[in-house]
């Protein structure tokens, strides 16, 4: 217990002296969040644009809607040359009860969602008109929480894979350096077992994939980001755990092949890069074709994602870690098998 | 009692017989010094002894214990320092100490008294890699006696120190032969370990050539001794009749003589009064080398 205890010690005071381990583990994914986070920021509350001229119930209407960024013009016509410049999608010119939509044929699409929402306002402005009750009322809400915005999807993502970064780089360098510096001839003549040199570090390793979590979550709940974390969100905690585990014994398996830490760190990043794309860390993999989803279905940064999007943001309590953590779990069991079968104590 | 006892071992790698039927006991308490040229097998019959390679045959034995396959008995009464030195990465001194140390449960205040047994006290918050070649390799000799072992493995403790760091290092292994250690050590240098060791293992090419006392081993091979005059003191004529001469010759410096009978020869040289510039320089271990191999020793 005693050589457990003290040799995690060691590795954790190890790990937050060497700078460039810091910077992969905690600044590298962080910039990932930063920069796709300010990307994508505004991408969920895109409102329609358009030009208008004059005023009325509609307008007001339109202007409380939230629907609309509207453009005020007093001269149709320079309205009318915006549209056609392609700079707005569509001019509405209001006479009094006479409402004229102005829209360019060169962008069907927006032209095609002005017309109808516009339709939809005409059509209500005139049921409300008669005085009568609408004969059929629709309300529409997005099935996902109202707040998902893009940092509630980049969030989890980004965490799963800056936890699959550290864990692998930290399994692979610290066995390749301990090889090749004899660390590891040199404990196997003490009288420890190698199970608790290795579980010391993999304690780090957790211990770090949880700080991550709370480095993460925290900079994309600045108001910058606007993170909001719902359900229970603490479910994310025995995910990080399990998510640690599966890639420490990735980053075993790597190590035990790679005979120098530059090769070890390739290896990893050739594990790792592939794996963050084709399972929706950056950008979802819904989209992609069918086989893509197929491998994207076998790699266990996919399954820790889905997790880490359903108890984080999704809400979802804990019959939504049944599927990623029998995933992980078993990834774990088979990879540390064969890593222990390949396992080297020097070169 | 014997600490070691090796019996026969050999270990070959393809067609290099890389240890070719080693065999020597060690006493308690004893300094033991394995010497030879690089590639001589000193580190592997040393690893196989420490139970860190297993041998294609032969058998060893360490405080009566087998070390190979990895015996738990064992390993808290030895202490090895590999060729290598093997350090934990961004540690302190201190704290590699305190972690080889809590290997084998020792409390972390014994760094301390280890850090200044070889002399690192005042280095004691460095890191490992901002040590000097000498600090490392004391500090790698602190981490092998950390946990007080009966029997320690030194493997090259004294490579690549200048003379002042080596003759440091031999204070420190002096103490701890003086604490009751059994030392078994390998070395190039053959002056040091004439100094240090009780008795010496002489290897080349994977084979024990000679083993004994070192005085034992000098004296044996009756060598002559050399005595060098300055030149002018004594002429080449004179010296080469003076009773007990072997053999003179002179050059622009000096004058030398051979002999088997040194006392006879300087006895006389003092009756005449003709001391000058005297060396004398008897022979060494690196003549019992010359005369085992047929070679000059090169380290
Ligand atoms: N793992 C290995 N595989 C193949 N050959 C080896 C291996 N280890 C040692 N040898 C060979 O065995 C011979 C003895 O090596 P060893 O390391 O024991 O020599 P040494 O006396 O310790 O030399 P040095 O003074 O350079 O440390 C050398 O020729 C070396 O090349
Ligand atoms: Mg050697």
């Amino acid at each position: 217990m005693t050589a457990f205890k003290s040799l995690s010690g060691a590795m954790f005071k190890g790990f937050f002296r060497d700078r460039l381990s810091l910077f992969f583990t905690f600044l590298f994914p962080l910039m990932f969040l930063v920069i796709f986070g300010l990307l994508f920021r505004d991408a969920g509350a895109d409102k329609q644009k358009i030009a208008v001229v004059g005023d009325g119930p509609i307008v007001t209407a339109m202007e409380s809607s939230g629907i609309f960024e509207i453009q005020k013009f007093t001269d149709s016509s320079a309205a009318v040359a915006t549209v056609k410049a392609g700079d707005l999608p569509a001019a509405l010119i209001v006479h009094g009860s006479r409402l004229d939509l102005r829209f360019a044929a060169s962008d069907q699409q927006a032209a095609a969602v002005v017309n109808g929402i516009m339709n939809g306002f005409v059509d209500k402005a005139n049921v409300m008109a008669t005085g009568q009750q609408p004969a059929f009322e629709l309300s529409s809400e997005k099935v996902e929480d109202s707040s998902l915005k893009p940092i509630q999807f980049l969030t989890p993502g980004i965490l799963s894979w800056g936890v699959s970064i550290s864990a692998v780089f930290g399994a692979a360098l610290t066995l390749v350096s301990w090889r090749k510096k004899q660390v590891l001839r040199r404990i196997r003549l003490a009288p420890v077992s190698p199970t608790t040199v290795l579980s010391s570090r993999l304690l780090v390793s957790i211990g770090v994939a949880l700080l991550q979590g709370v480095v993460f979550v925290l900079v994309a709940s600045t108001p910058l980001f606007g993170l909001q974390l719902h359900g229970q969100w603490w479910l994310a905690i025995p995910l990080l755990m399990l998510g640690t585990l599966a890639f420490f014994s990735v980053g075993m398996l790597v190590g035990a092949f790679a005979k120098s830490e530059e090769a070890a760190s390739g290896a990893a990043n050739l594990v790792i890069m592939p794996m963050a794309f084709l399972s929706g860390t950056f950008f979802p993999v819904e989209n992609a074709p069918g086989w893509v989803q197929t491998v994207s279905k076998l790699l266990p940064l996919r399954h820790m994602n889905d997790g880490m999007l359903d108890v984080l943001v999704r809400g979802k309590g804990m019959e939504a870690l049944a599927v990623p953590a029998s995933v992980l779990i078993g990834f774990t069991l088979v990879v540390g098998f064969v890593a222990a079968r390949v396992f080297r104590w020097e070169d | 009692m014997t600490a070691v006892e090796v019996d026969d071992i050999r270990k070959s790698y393809g067609e290099l017989k890389a240890v070719d039927g080693v065999s020597f006991t060690v006493a308690e308490g004893e300094f033991f010094g394995i010497l030879g040229p690089n590639g001589a097998g000193k580190t592997t019959t040393l690893e196989i002894v420490e139970g860190l390679r297993r041998p294609d045959s032969g058998s060893v034995r360490l405080l009566g214990e087998q070390p190979w396959p990895r015996n738990q008995r064992l390993l808290p009464r030895i202490g090895v320092q590999l060729q290598a030195s093997s350090f934990f990465e961004k540690l302190t001194a201190k704290e590699q100490l305190q972690t080889f140390g809590s290997l084998y449960g020792v409390s972390a205040g014994k760094a301390a008294e280890y850090l200044e047994l070889v002399g690192l006290t005042d280095k004691a918050n460095e890191q490992e890699n901002k040590l000097s070649g000498g600090q490392r390799q004391r500090l790698s000799i602190a981490c092998a006696l950390v946990h007080d072992p009966d029997i320690v493995f030194l493997d090259e403790p004294t490579a690549a120190l200048d003379p002042q760091a080596r003759r440091n290092l031999w204070d420190v292994l002096r103490e701890i032969q003086k604490r009751g250690k059994t030392i078994v050590y390998t070395t190039h240098y053959l002056d040091e370990a004439e100094i240090l060791c009780d008795r010496v293992a002489i290897m080349d090419h994977g084979r024990i050539l000679a083993m004994d006392a070192p005085a034992v081993l000098v004296r044996g091979l009756d060598a002559p001794t050399h005595v060098t005059l300055q030149k002018g003191t004594l002429s080449l004529e004179d010296a080469s009749v003076l009773p007990g001469v072997d053999e003179s010759h002179e050059n622009e410096v000096s004058l030398s003589i051979s002999t088997r009978q040194p006392a006879k020869v300087l006895a006389t040289l003092a009756e005449r009064g003709a001391l000058d510039g005297l060396q004398v320089r008897t022979a060494t271990l690196e003549d019992v080398f010359l005369q085992l191999t047929g070679r000059e020793y090169r380290a």
